[in-house]
């Protein structure tokens, strides 16, 4: 089994490795350094560390200003209070502005688990997306976090970064991965379907696979990190040589990567097909609740028969009683 | 120019851009205008030919709807043409209806947002702390703007940073939007709540250059605490029929009203 690593604690240590090179980095917290990790480069750069206490719309402001003053700043909290409560201060004083603030929102999707809906943001992808020049970037495990992180370091401008809370598998090696802009990675060939995920789904699609080869069905799965931009290449491939894309995030289907990649898709010219474009596997426009992140993310449908015979029933119906 | 001098031209400019845009805020304008008279013409170091030199002092302007006395100031300091004050919140004229520093050189942070502007100029006071810089910063906020809460949590974070590179107008004008701020949701005692949060208060007559001056002052020599100078001014200031009048807060004079304030102010030089 592959070591396991929360993508929070790749973006302490990611930060933490930063700051030697970049003397000008900051980082913001707001009462959450041993949650987002920031802790780890706190421990390292105590004068770079700042506590803007419980007060998250007042951090994005001084990110600004201090971003304005030449400073490369990571504000970090929960995704639901960094793009949630503070949406409008990171569209007005920093995504406005275009100014170096890199926002980052960890504990982000249904797996933050026990702490229920209020702390469950699902709703992050399609706040951040819709703000004018804002990148948002959502890494699948902790190699590529860092790789990620590496980027938003050279990167001058506004960006938002995902990150979930539970440990999750290694599946990128660390050192050999490098991020650049709008990237995908293409992860398994196949001609049936592509699976198409944001965020820590790499041991589910290769689950969904697993299942549909079985009946013999080969699936192509690709890791998007960049909700925005799109790797727009990889989904009109997708789209013309398998036909239908299968979209999995950790969010509410509505205004998030797979209503992204709905209107990438609905833009293109493609052959013409009797089946659906796009399948979104996601939380169907509902709030979380507690329970364990695998208790939960079985209950919304995160689980690989469940999304087989979704697809299936989508795409091959006649195929359907083949799944056991 | 003196700064009495440099007052006047700016509710001039104020007063013309306002009534060529045919909409925007006179009242909160006029009211912060000595403030930014004496900021620009006298405190303030900043390099107009260079304006994002990195050791100039930063200005922010909280209350952006105040938007047309800042342009004013900038366009007397020459960081553009006096002329393009009349094109005011015209399609790409430079000159948004709330500052933006991407159109507007001398601009410090784009604001409009209440409640935003005084954070971005903790980060400015703060950035310049951790640099071991030796610019200031300096920020006006409406009363009304006070009812935000984000401007206490700038507040709290200010103190708890001894950021006494920075320096906080409150215009205290007395009215908003909907009416008196005493009517709408009292911020009073405002003093008293800035001392409580850990701010040094000065309290002073807006409109009186030389207060404005001391107080300034008073701000440079204390150390271990930002400075709220709680500035009492009126609404309207130099423009006898908008003084004191809240439906003046969002509203362009027409060419009557125009010719007439642009007399009165001529008549004060």
């Amino acid at each position: 089994m592959s070591e396991m690593k929360a993508i929070r604690d790749a973006y302490g240590e990611g930060l933490a490795e930063l700051g030697a090179s970049y003397e000008n980095l900051y980082v913001l917290d707001a009462d959450l350094a041993k949650a987002t990790k920031t802790i780890t480069f706190k421990n390292a750069y105590p004068d770079r560390f700042i506590d803007c206490g419980i007060a998250e719309g007042n951090m994005m402001g001084v990110a600004a200003g201090m971003a304005s003053c030449g400073k490369l700043v990571f504000a970090s909290s929960f995704a639901m209070f960094a793009a949630g409560r503070a949406y409008e201060q990171v569209r007005n004083s920093i995504a406005y502005p275009h100014l170096n603030v890199k926002v980052i929102g960890t504990h982000a999707g249904l797996t933050v688990g026990e702490d229920g809906a209020t702390h469950q943001c699902l709703e992050d992808l399609a706040l951040m997306r819709a703000i004018p020049g804002m990148i948002v970037l959502s890494p699948s495990d902790a190699t590529q976090m860092k790789a990620v992180l590496r980027f938003a370091a050279q990167y001058d401008g506004p960006m938002y970064i995902r990150a979930s809370r539970p440990p999750v598998p290694v599946v990128y090696q660390e050192g050999s991965l490098t991020y650049t802009l709008g990237q995908s990675y293409r992860l398994a060939e196949g001609d049936f379907i592509t699976l198409m995920f944001t965020g820590p789904f790499h041991t589910l699609a290769a689950e969904i696979r697993a299942l549909l080869l079985g009946i013999g069905l080969k699936c192509r799965i690709v890791d998007m990190p960049s909700v925005k931009p799109l790797d727009e290449v990889a989904i009109r491939l997708a789209a013309e040589e398998t036909g239908c894309i299968v979209t999995i995030e950790d969010h509410n289907i509505y205004g998030g990567f797979g209503s992204a990649v709905c209107e990438t898709v609905a833009g293109m010219a493609l052959p013409s097909s009797s089946g659906p474009r796009v399948l979104r596997i996601g939380v169907e426009d509902q709030f979380g609740k507690s329970g364990t992140p695998a208790e939960l993310l079985k209950a919304y449908g995160f689980e690989a028969g469940a999304v087989a015979q979704r697809i299936l029933k989508a795409v091959c119906p006649e195929k359907l009683s083949m799944l056991s | 120019m003196n700064t009495k001098e440099f007052a006047n031209e700016m509710r001039k400019l104020i007063l013309s851009s306002l009534f060529h845009a045919k909409s925007g805020h006179p009242g909160g304008s006029l009211s912060c205008t000595d403030l930014l008279a004496v900021l620009y013409n006298e405190e303030m170091r900043v390099f107009p030919s260079s304006p994002k030199a990195v050791d100039r002092d930063r200005f922010v302007l909280s209350k952006g709807h105040a938007a047309p006395a800042l342009y004013a100031a900038l366009a007397l300091k020459g960081y553009f043409p006096k002329e393009n004050m009349n094109c005011l919140r015209k399609l790409d004229s430079g000159l948004e209806g709330h500052p933006s520093m991407k159109c507007t050189p001398g601009v410090d942070m784009s604001t409009g947002s209440l409640g935003q502007g005084i954070s971005a100029a903790c980060g400015m006071a703060l950035a310049g702390k951790k640099s071991g810089d030796s610019y200031r910063v300096y920020s006006v906020l409406g009363d009304g703007e006070l009812e935000e809460g984000q401007v206490w949590e700038a507040m709290m974070l200010a103190a708890h940073y001894r950021l006494d590179n920075l320096c906080v107008f409150v215009d205290f004008n007395g009215l908003q939007v909907d009416g008196p701020v005493a009517e709408v949701l009292s911020p009073v005692p405002i003093g008293e709540k800035m001392k409580a949060f850990g701010l040094h208060v000065i309290e002073i007559d807006g409109h009186d250059l030389d207060q404005i001056r001391s107080a300034l002052a008073e701000a440079r020599q204390t150390k271990g605490q930002p400075t709220v100078i709680v500035a009492h001014t009126i609404k309207g200031r130099g423009v006898s029929y908008m003084e004191n009048q809240v439906s003046w807060h969002g509203a362009a004079p027409n060419a009557e009203q125009y010719e007439q304030g642009m007399k009165e102010v001529e008549a004060n030089v």
